[in-house]
């Protein structure tokens, strides 16, 4: 069970937290003016890498916010929480 | 008093003071306390124990600890009875009773032991090969063969014992309480950290409690003497934790341990009432030592599975630790020194060795060295090349090897037991499941732990340390460090001196040659599974390379034990017949548990009532009281019907929906999901989740909304209503309450976070009375005068606050029957009372309280949709005929964008129908298939399914809805549903029943 700092709350076990999956997938701001494969990419097509992934992830049965977090798919290593809207990798840190 | 023939007179860990009673395969025994029932059962000179998984073959105890693959007892009877526990970790306590497991009739007569004449014909593989053709039969097949492979048997009662789970956290968790274990603990005790130190046995020390009293001496002192010192220095530390009795079992993500400590197995009967069994320790730990020790590795020779026949290091413990001779005459084999101490403690016990049958050319250590000088033959090049003895070994063949092959003639040695040993492998599970990368060492053929991931280090024989000044010296430095990454200071701790005999180096010999023709005398790898030499060899030679694939087809390894004597040999045998280096097969994948645990411990007390949480309305009481039958909707508990006294369901669902249609109905509506939105922004929200739109809705009216996910799929449904410009309630449905409101909370903080909302949920505080029929104007006149109810003051589709009977409410003219329908929302507190004045005036329009079953019913005449019961997560709005309610005009919404995607637009999507059966009294299947053809050949294509399906009084016929491929297009065709033994013919039909135009809830 993997343990994960809620900005908010502290460090917290997995099983309190929701995995919303990949971090940084925008919504298209005009969903009419794209075509279907654009559309479905936004909808279905996620990374899958061997390492660093930004994920989103909501603090369910605590403070119920949610924030993104980097984590190592390999090692499960957390390298990085950091607050919604803030980019991806290095700055804005949480 | 009985007589313990093989039990020594002094010595030893046991109390010879404390006799205890016991019966096994019923008979009775004596024991002592201390003893394990392995210990008590070789001192009462039981050599039997069981039988082999497969071959039904006799085997006998065959190690001191949780790696015994033999010797698995049922312990207890009834409902607290456990299958498969190891007899060497089962304590011994007075009254225990327990039986061999996997044999029949009896373990001394095994009918089934007829395989073991015919094992050639039963090679790896066999089941798989024989009984997989014609396919369907293996069912059939499969019963057979469990019936006689057995294994224990799990109680059929409820488990009456109690089991408990507690969560710690510490700065230093130590897994083994062996002398690196002891020397961590109190590094990083007296260093100032939170530590736990855990073992699975009963007392602390390891392989200390297993040597002689006159062997090893740390600082000076008698090794368990120092072990004693350390454990007392230990208990006095406010910071430490000692939990013996507990197996680390478990090395998850981020240093999260999981520990299962036997609380009272060891009592037995005299197990205070108090406290559990077991209890489970899920353990945060910011570092983690793992001194877990070694495991002796057998060695691989012919006819190595006769009862007598043990690890050296076992009949050392047995001897030592227990008092108890392993034998009378113990023939000793080996290709390391440590088996010289075995020679060494029995021939001083008096025990005849006959020789030390040692594999290595010219053994000149200091071990070997004493031997001789005790005048112990060393038979040096030499090998084990077969044995004789049926319920147990009565004499081992030795012949000179050399090269892997017999070099000379062979003589027969008289034995009752052979100890033997083929190195010790260090226990590197816990390290492996942490995801630690093993690496192999030539010298010694052992894994070793290689690089880590997590926050832990190994110290003492896990760690490859088998020399004890190493173990206490690797315990000191991780004990140290560990502290130290935890944020503690330098401990204060020398290292003691030690007296111990050096070891020459080992030779390793993976199989021992035999003289014996090939296919005569087999040599088994794998006990508990009876998987030999040749099995690995011809896995080998059917393409089996990977160790996976291996593993799972000779089923090495896949015991209860899980292979802890079995599996390198087993790599090692496999790596040679594919002419490959052993770290190139590699190893197979450690897992959890390190040892069985039962499931009551990961259950704890999660159980019955306890197992999820029970969400009971206000008026809960009041559906009791009146004989209410319940079904649970999501973790509430819900009225499905009130039947009264000699009523079936059917009848009482039937006069239940007559009355809303005719009188009046009421429906405790409580725990549908209720959110409160506010803010400047809260109806733009709406207009965003919603398919329809909010923004000119007028405070004081309600709406229906649909919303989608952003596939486009229908999710949710409910009604919102105005309650101000910038508040509304929202409606959910019962189950997705949590969902929608995770939904909202997740748009606006991810995508939205500048929109100015917020929501809450309300599902609790409010209770909701739904009062529902021709007459329900009525009765709600006469419950309040605060307004109007008058259609045009008080239309379709609105709310009012004022007082309802005597209470302030908040009353919505909505309906999810079709008929007249207020629903009257007060204060949780006020609803059983609400409720209670609803029953008392409307007894004379003849109320009646409905349930669920009939809500279904009346909603379904109306064709309204249930989300989850006729919706499945790829029903768009248009699959539904509900392109009304999807606006044209708003830019987007959720999901919008997913509507014009093709396969939303295709032609041949399961779209909502109403069905008809041809026989009115038929009622359809929920979930049955719906095909158009039913004269084809299967498999036949199905073009739908039956949603839901009632019979309805009202039309006095049965009436269904389904999803059926372009359904609307088939209006009026004959269709065929599928139900058990028989097919069903249907006629397409529109979706809604009664009342199509819905004037009487307009009304």
């Amino acid at each position: 069970m993997l343990q994960i700092a809620c900005p908010h709350c502290g460090p917290r076990d997995e099983n309190e937290f929701s995995c919303g999956g990949e971090a940084h997938i925008a919504r298209p701001k005009q969903p009419d003016a794209i075509s279907d494969a654009e559309w479905a990419d936004y909808l279905f097509m996620r990374t899958n890498p061997k390492g660093a992934l930004a994920e989103r992830w909501c603090h369910t049965v605590g403070c119920r916010r949610w924030f993104n977090v980097e984590r190592d798919t390999v090692t499960h290593t957390i390298l990085r929480v950091y607050a919604m809207g803030a980019p991806r990798g290095g700055g804005g840190g949480a | 008093m009985k007589r313990q023939r093989q039990r020594l007179d002094v010595g030893a860990r046991i109390d010879r003071g404390q006799r205890l009673a016991f019966r096994f395969n019923g008979k009775s025994y004596e024991g002592f306390s201390g003893d394990t029932l392995a210990s008590a059962l070789v001192a009462n000179g039981v050599r039997l124990v069981g039988r082999s998984f497969k071959f039904h073959r006799p085997r006998g105890i065959y190690s001191a600890g949780m790696e015994e693959p033999n010797a698995l007892v049922q312990l207890g009877t009834g409902a607290a009875s456990e299958p498969n526990l190891r007899a060497t970790q089962v304590e011994l306590f007075d009254g225990l009773e327990a039986a061999s497991v996997n044999c029949w009739p009896s373990v001394n007569f095994d009918i089934w032991s007829l395989n073991d004449r015919v094992s050639s014909m039963l090679p790896a593989g066999f089941y798989y090969k024989t009984f997989m053709w014609p396919t369907g039969l293996w069912m059939r097949y499969e019963r057979a063969i469990r019936a006689m492979a057995g294994m224990g048997r799990t109680a059929r009662e409820a488990d009456p014992d109690r089991y408990d789970q507690t969560n710690a956290h510490c700065d230093v968790l130590i897994a083994g309480g062996g002398p690196a274990g002891l020397m961590a603990a109190l590094a990083a005790g007296r260093a100032g950290a939170r530590v736990i130190l855990a073992d699975e046995q009963n007392e602390f020390g390891g392989r200390l409690l297993s040597e002689p009293e006159d062997g090893e001496t740390i600082g000076g002192r008698l090794a368990v003497d120092w072990v004693a010192d350390a454990r007392a220095e230990l208990a006095g530390m406010a910071e430490v934790r000692l939990l013996p009795r507990t197996t680390v079992f478990g090395y998850y993500d981020h240093n999260f341990i999981g520990l299962i400590e036997r609380v009272t197995d060891h009592l037995g009967g005299a197990a205070p009432e108090h406290l559990p069994r077991q209890r489970m320790w899920r353990v945060r730990a910011r570092q983690v030592v793992l001194a877990t020790g070694a495991i002796e590795r057998p060695l691989i020779f012919a006819e190595n599975d006769r009862p007598g026949i043990m690890l050296a290091g076992a009949a050392r413990a047995y001897l030592n630790r227990y008092g108890v001779q392993p034998g009378e005459k113990v023939l000793v084999f080996t290709n390391n020194d440590d088996a010289y101490r075995t020679a060494l403690d029995l021939n001083a016990a008096g025990i005849v060795v006959p020789a030390v049958v040692d594999l290595r050319a010219d053994p000149q250590g200091s071990l070997p060295a004493r031997a001789r000088e005790a005048g112990i033959e060393i038979l040096a090049g030499h090998g084990v090349v077969g044995t004789k003895g049926r319920l147990r070994v009565t004499e081992a063949r030795v012949a000179p090897v050399s090269d892997g092959a017999v070099a000379g003639p062979a003589r027969t040695i008289s034995c009752d037991a052979i100890a033997m040993s083929g190195g010790w492998n260090p226990a590197v599970h816990l390290f492996s499941q942490g995801q630690g990368k093993l690496r192999f060492e030539e010298a010694r053929g052992v894994f070793l732990p290689g690089n880590t991931i997590q926050a832990n280090r190994s110290a003492g024989a896990c760690n490859g340390a088998f020399p004890l000044a190493v173990c206490l010296a690797e315990g000191t430095e991780v004990g140290a460090l560990a502290a130290a990454d935890a944020g503690f200071g330098a401990p204060v701790l020398a290292l003691p001196e030690t007296k111990e005999a050096e070891e020459a180096p080992m030779e390793v010999v993976w199989q021992v040659p035999s003289d014996r023709p090939p296919g005569k005398a087999r040599a088994f790898v794998d006990f508990q599974n009876d998987v030999t030499t040749k099995d690995v060899k011809l896995a080998a030679r059917e393409g089996y390379r990977s160790v996976e694939h291996f593993k799972r087809y000779t089923t090495t390894g896949m015991g209860t034990d899980q292979g802890k004597t079995s599996n390198i040999n087993g790599v090692a045998i496999l790596a040679s017949a594919l002419g490959e280096a052993i770290p190139a097969v590699g190893t197979t994948t450690f897992r959890p548990p390190y040892t069985p645990v039962s499931f009551g411990a990961f259950a704890g007390r999660e159980l019955h009532e306890f197992y999820a949480p029970i969400r009971r309305t206000p008026i809960h009481a009041w559906h009791e009281s009146h004989g209410a039958v319940f079904e649970d909707v999501g973790q509430w508990k819900r009225p499905r019907y009130y039947p009264r006294a000699g009523e079936g369901m059917h009848a009482a669902v039937r006069r239940e929906a007559i009355a809303a249609r005719s009188g009046i109905g009421i429906l405790d509506a409580s725990t549908l999901g209720k959110i409160d939105i506010q803010g400047a922004d809260a109806a733009e929200l709406l207009n965003r989740v919603y398919t329809n739109a909010w923004s000119k809705l007028e405070v004081g009216r309600c709406r229906y909304g649909l919303m989608l996910g952003e596939d486009g799929m229908v999710m949710d449904d409910g009604v919102t209503a105005r309650l101000a410009e910038d508040h509304f309630l929202m409606s959910t449905t019962t189950g997705n309450a949590a969902r929608v409101l995770a939904w909202l909370e997740e748009w606006t903080q991810t995508e939205w976070p500048d929109m100015k909302v917020h929501m809450a949920s309300a599902t609790e505080q409010w209770a909701t009375v739904s009062i529902s029929g021709p007459k329900a104007r009525n009765l709600l006149a006469e419950l309040t005068g605060d307004f109007d109810l008058s259609p045009d003051a008080f239309p379709f589709m609105s709310f009012r606050e004022g007082i309802v009977a005597g209470v302030s409410a908040r009353v919505f003219r909505i309906s999810f029957t079709g008929e007249l329908s207020f629903e009257v929302n007060v204060a949780a507190r006020h609803g059983l009372a609400v409720w209670t004045a609803c029953m008392t005036a409307g007894e004379k329009y003849g109320i009646t309280p409905f349930g669920t079953e009939a809500m279904h019913l009346l909603r379904a005449e109306k064709g309204f949709i249930i989300v989850g019961q006729d919706t499945d997560g790829t029903v768009t709005p248009a699959d539904l005929g509900m392109d009304w309610i999807v606006s044209k005009k708003k830019p987007d919404f959720l999901g919008k964008r997913s509507l014009s995607r093709a396969d939303t637009l295709r032609s041949g999507r399961k779209r909502l129908v109403g069905l008809f059966t041809e026989d009115p009294k038929t009622v359809l299947d929920e979930g049955a298939q719906i095909v158009a053809e039913p004269r084809d050949r299967p498999p036949m294509k199905m073009i739908g399914h039956v949603t839901s399906s009632y019979f309805s009084p009202t039309l006095d016929r049965s009436i269904a809805l389904a999803l059926i491929e372009d359904g609307p297009d088939r209006m009026g065709q004959t269709l065929h549903a599928s139900m058990p033994g028989r097919t069903v013919p249907v006629r397409v039909t529109e979706p809604v029943f009664f009342d199509p135009d819905g004037e009487r809830m307009r009304g």
